[in-house]
């Protein structure tokens, strides 16, 4: 991180303008705002790397971010408005890939385990954020799916 | 609305290569002078070019509309039919016959946003469809032109595209799946080009072409952001030999790739997509 993070709090209102907050309760907003800070990343920088611990996930909200998978390359690029990173909520809470600022990059980090406090302790709002996850899961996967068949390998 | 095609449907019209311009290592966009019988073509449609020795194949206009008398193809060398077609040099002769098939909905989509999702060389037929939208710019709200190829090499059309970006009025988007080091852009399939794109699902017409496999992603996402089947259109390709309906090479389902399409509205054709012989 090439700045100091700031504070938490008096993140809420950046937190819900986020596209992966939408229609997100205000009480909820609160308790994600509640474990984030505003981070800054340079071209170049990792947002995290591959095998280390997984402890945070991202609001993108400038920049283009990598995620550069070992020995083949760029998979994909994350943009603004979108959520990187949700190895934290499962074991073993490790990143499988690294994540590299393409470009000058800002973001809000979630910090997991303050995640994960929370969701136990509120298992609605527990849900309520898993369902979000699920669905960045889900529409990856269907990329994966689409990019494992190398559509456009010999075609016509 | 489609063009008329030709009086008598098997006689080639011969045409002289004027230039040749080569995109990619395998493909290549050929001028052909139509001076003596300009072309009037719609968007979407595709002409049976002939070269001597080789026989004919399909390829659809990758042109301007509005220059009739320069006649576009871009030709991707595919087989042995195609291939001589990526070969031929300024001053050679090829036969012509068409314009055949249906076009994009692009008088219809006016007033409305247009979504453009190429694939690949599925550009090349949605070229004429972007630059009659260009042309008329005006009386469309938003247009958005997302592009995916496999790598930056096999980009079409780069100079375009770089002048495209360049507009204020025309929201260009390009990614590959897979980049080399020196590639300064967005990596992933064209559909996450969609997840990010600004659009009024409600009011907008996808046209998409490129590899069946993907139109069937784009066509998916587009559901999901709430655009109305009836609003998306395709390009379908099938083996065509005599694109006037009558060799029933073509046939998908109940309607001739090369006569009733290759432009199909998506709604029309949904269910066939759950039969995979067809």
């Amino acid at each position: 991180m090439s700045t100091p993070p700031t504070d938490g709090r008096g993140l809420a209102p950046i937190v819900a303008r986020h596209p992966f907050c939408a229609d997100m309760s205000v009480a909820d907003v609160a308790l994600l705002a509640g474990c984030a800070e505003n981070v800054k990343f340079a071209p170049g920088e990792l947002l995290f790397r591959n095998g280390a611990q997984a402890n945070s996930s991202y609001l993108l909200r400038a920049g283009r971010v990598a995620l550069v998978v070992h020995g083949a390359g760029v998979a994909e690029t994350a943009e603004a408005g979108e959520l990187l990173g949700w190895s934290w909520l499962h074991p073993p809470y490790r990143w499988h890939f690294d994540a590299r600022a393409e470009t000058a990059v800002r973001a809000v980090r979630l910090d997991g385990d303050c995640l994960r406090r929370k969701c136990e302790a509120d298992p609605r709002f527990g849900f309520d954020l898993t369902r979000r996850i699920l669905f960045q899961v889900t529409r990856r996967l269907e990329r994966s799916r689409l990019h494992g068949l190398d559509v456009f390998r010999g075609a016509r | 609305m489609t063009a008329a095609p030709l009086k008598d449907p098997w006689v080639p019209t011969p045409m002289e290569v004027q230039q040749v311009i080569r995109e990619t290592a395998d493909t290549v966009t050929l001028t052909l002078d139509a001076s003596a019988r300009p072309l009037h073509f719609a968007p979407g449609q595709f002409n049976m070019l002939f070269r001597l020795g080789f026989g004919e194949v399909p390829i659809s206009i990758s042109g301007d509309p509005a220059e009739p008398d320069k006649l576009v193809h871009t030709i991707r060398s595919v087989g042995a039919t195609s291939h001589p077609l990526t070969t031929v040099l300024p001053g050679d002769v090829l036969g012509v016959r068409g314009p055949y098939g249906s076009a994009w909905p692009v008088e219809a989509a006016r007033g409305s946003d247009v979504l453009i999702v190429a694939g690949g060389i599925g550009l090349a037929p949605l070229r004429p469809a972007i630059l009659q939208l260009l042309r008329n710019r005006a009386h469309y709200a938003r247009v958005l032109v997302l592009y995916g190829a496999r790598n930056p090499a096999d980009l079409l059309f780069l100079r375009q595209l770089h002048h495209w970006r360049g507009r204020f009025d025309l929201d260009v988007q390009v990614t590959v799946d897979r980049a080399p080091a020196d590639w300064f852009g967005p990596v992933g399939v064209v559909t996450r080009l969609m997840e990010r794109a600004r659009f009024d699902p409600d009011d907008t017409v996808v046209m998409t072409c490129g590899p069946e496999v993907m139109m069937r992603f784009v066509v998916r996402e587009a559901e999901h952001q709430g655009v109305p089947p009836q609003n998306i259109y395709l390009s379908m390709e099938r083996n065509m030999k005599c694109a006037v309906a009558l060799c029933g090479h073509c046939l998908w389902g109940p309607d001739f790739v090369c006569k009733d399409g290759a432009v199909f509205r998506w709604d029309a054709v949904a269910h066939r997509f759950d039969h995979p012989g067809l």
